[in-house]
């Protein structure tokens, strides 16, 4: 073998150029039909409209209450991203439906990981232990991480030791939850998203606005835009196919000389110490894989007892989260690679905390599929950066104030109560009744800022409406394509701005409220 | 106290009330029919992938020759094919930067989601599978498990280090969901229909 075969072979600046070729449909199958697999689109969004910019998030504040109506006035104010973004999303929600009622077995399922998920949490003390006692045995270093910050300092330690300055990170929700990569730039460690959609998101310097799809509220001009400015694509190329291929080609090199690579952890199997990790573009197995050192961060509620158990999750997964039946990469890590190094970092960051929580502990079995994003109409209409926190949409209503009861008081606030979220989520998890509840504690604790304890008057109406909009309209479909005209509940709401006012409602809040605590204590 | 016990003790104090025990996970009857190896193959082939039954005795590898014959680097992890690039002496996974195409043998299929599975035996070096630019993966149609549930029930999850499972190219929609094939790792994922063979001697 010659010293040339270790070197790429370049054609001008690219490495296969042929795929350059400008096309801007997606990939077909051996018929010719479209392909609907990862989170495509049924059909290509043109976006032959003029230019419009991208509306930007929420104005975050230090820990000033975060006024997501406001930043959802925004998103509506720029029709072309807010309906590109809505059709977007509905179209993976149908997608989810479709997959979900392709299983006979699909709510046996549901309630399967719902109970697996329970029992994981209310013993997590031992499955930790047992987890990380089979993970030493196979060889891995185990660290532990009250919050975020330990999270940071304990790799930035496993860095300084191997004398690592780049890290190849494959997209994980906890590490955002962390900060992680505002700590590694000061700390001159550069951090390198390998997800496209997590890369475009911190080529923009923003973090990632849906838990699957970081940059869906992005137009492919909105892309085009980033990657002409920061990868010097042709800024009049808008073609999907050229801007992935772009991110691809600059990307790579910076993988193939990373010291280290990061990833987060979908599940980790007590059992066997394996982390596993689900992905469509295969980047964590990149990540993994490639560099001399890894490690994963992983949140302790992401422990469940053992393999077998994968075999609800993985069915749920991905077909929750975009309509498919698996992702494309499904990966177990379970021992270093021979002559590299493999860290585990658990961290608690709240959920200890949060498992004390009478009303919202069952939250942390969410496994961040983002169905109750999808289905979400408030969610659709003003884009995920619109919460200003780490988590948005429905499951963000929730857990964002277990982490800054101030700064997210007012987020619960941002839901129509339709109890869809809570109808889609592979776990069960009762989401509505919990943003329900928050409003409660936070009406109590007086968290609730002036301007929002008059919408604490007006989620009297807002909260009647499911019923009064579930006794007009027959299928829950065709009620959720069109929710947001029925969420209208005051003329101050920005998601009904410009649209038909509601009946009266036909219950006060308290009456509600009775109705469905009472209707909760006969479930328990 | 430790991080660890500090979390640990934290964990045992704020556990929810009640008895929660963990339920037993029922086997479902399968998604597909009887034929796997149709099931198989309809569904990879709705994941991106590409299926193709072995050619003869003289060549079964002819129905993926003319992927192979544009590749200039081939690196082959299975006995029968013998590539360019040696998998066996590669000093770094990033050294197979350069890989054109990748012939690998699956260990076992899955006819619930069109996906193969892969350690690092049989990878030899698990980058390729990433790196590499196309992907022909050889397949026994007697080593199809029907489902998911039966995935998990090989022994693989609990004795390799990694243990991955493919279901076609890698892939994105990040940019108005578009479909694109080769968002990081391979741009295309052939699955040959070929029984396994005695390793040569
Ligand atoms: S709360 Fe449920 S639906 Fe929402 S992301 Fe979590 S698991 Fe999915």
């Amino acid at each position: 073998m010659s010293a040339d075969d270790l070197t790429p072979r370049r054609t001008g600046d690219v490495l296969h150029r042929e795929v350059r070729a400008p096309s801007d449909e997606s990939e077909r199958g051996p018929g010719g039909e479209r392909l609907q697999h990862a989170e495509a689109a049924s059909k290509p969004i043109r976006a032959d409209a003029p230019r419009e910019p991208q509306p930007r998030g929420a104005r975050v504040r230090g820990n000033r209450p975060i006024d997501q109506a406001e930043a959802a006035e925004r998103f509506l104010a720029a029709p072309m991203h807010q309906k590109a973004h809505d059709e977007r999303l509905w179209d993976v929600r149908r997608k989810r439906d479709v997959a979900a009622h392709g299983i006979p077995e699909w709510e046996e399922l549901r309630e399967l990981a719902s109970r697996i998920k329970t029992h994981t949490l209310t013993h997590l003390d031992r499955y930790l232990e047992q987890f990380e006692a089979a993970a030493e045995a196979n060889g891995v270093h185990v660290h532990w991480a009250e919050d975020g910050a330990a999270h940071n300092r304990i790799v930035l330690d496993i860095l300084k030791r191997h004398g690592a300055r780049s890290l190849v990170k494959s997209k994980s929700m906890l590490t955002e939850e962390c900060g992680f990569r505002h700590f590694m730039a000061a700390h001159d460690i550069d951090v390198i998203e390998t997800d496209l959609g997590e890369r475009i998101q911190q080529l923009d310097e923003e973090e990632p606005s849906h838990v699957v799809m970081p940059a869906v509220h992005k137009t492919r001009l909105d892309v085009a835009d980033v990657f002409a400015r920061t990868l010097g694509t042709d800024p009049d190329n808008d073609d999907a196919h050229y801007l992935a291929e772009s991110q691809r080609e600059t990307t790579r090199p910076l993988i193939l000389k990373a010291d280290a690579g990061l990833t987060g952890c979908n599940f980790a199997i007590a059992e066997t110490g394996t982390v596993v990790t689900c992905t469509n573009e295969g980047n964590a197995d990149l990540s993994g894989n490639v560099p001399p050192l890894q490690i994963h961060s992983i949140g302790i509620e992401k422990l469940l007892p053992r393999v077998e158990h994968l075999g609800v999750f993985i069915r749920l997964l991905s077909r929750s989260a975009l309509g498919s039946p698996i992702t494309q990469y499904t990966s177990h890590f379970r021992k270093p690679r021979t002559g590299s190094e493999m860290h585990f970092v658990l961290v608690d960051n709240g959920r200890s905390e949060r498992l004390a929580m009478e009303e919202f502990w069952t939250s942390l079995k969410c496994i961040r599929c983002g169905a109750c994003m999808n289905t979400c109409p408030v969610y659709r209409r003003s884009g995920g950066l619109s919460y200003g926190a780490t988590y948005s949409g429905p499951i963000g209503l929730i857990i964002d104030p277990t982490f800054d009861k101030r700064k997210y008081s007012t987020l619960p606030f941002s839901s129509t109560m339709n109890g869809s979220c809570t109808n889609v989520c592979p776990v069960k998890i009762n989401i509505h009744e919990q943003i329900f509840a928050w409003r409660r504690v936070l009406a109590e604790e007086h968290r609730i800022p002036l301007l929002k304890q008059g919408m604490m008057k007006a989620a009297g109406a807002v909260l009647s409406r499911p019923a009064a909009y579930r006794a007009a309209i027959q299928t829950a479909d065709s009620a959720l394509r069109v929710l947001p005209r029925f969420a209208v509940y005051n003329p101050a709401n920005t998601w009904g701005k410009k649209r038909e006012m509601p009946h009266a409602p036909r219950q006060s809040f308290h009456a509600w409220y009775r109705q469905n605590r009472m209707k909760k204590e006969t479930d328990a | 106290m430790s991080a660890r016990d500090a979390i640990l003790t934290r964990l045992r104090a704020n556990r929810p009330a009640g008895d929660f025990p963990l339920p037993e996970v029922p086997t479902f009857a399968p998604l597909v029919g009887d034929d796997l190896v149709a099931g198989f193959s309809e569904r990879l082939g709705r994941m991106g992938g590409r299926v193709e039954r072995a050619g003869g005795p003289a060549d079964p590898f002819a129905p993926v020759r003319p992927r192979l014959d544009r590749a200039t680097v081939i690196a082959s992890a299975v006995p029968e094919f013998s590539g360019n690039r040696d998998l066996a002496t590669v000093r770094k996974p990033a050294d197979l930067a350069d890989v054109d195409a990748a012939v690998v043998r699956a260990r076992f299929g899955v006819a619930e989601t069109g996906s193969v599975l892969f350690t690092e035996g049989d990878l030899i070096v698990n980058a390729v599978a990433y790196l590499a630019q196309h992907l022909i993966v050889l397949l026994d149609p007697a080593d199809i498990v029907v489902d998911i549930q039966a995935a998990y029930r090989r022994s693989e999850f609990g004795q390799a280090a990694y243990a991955v499972l493919h279901t076609g190219p890698s892939a994105t929609a990040d940019i108005e969901g578009v479909l694109i094939h080769g968002a990081q790792g391979v741009r295309s994922l052939t699955v040959l229909l070929l029984p396994r063979k005695e390793r040569a001697a």
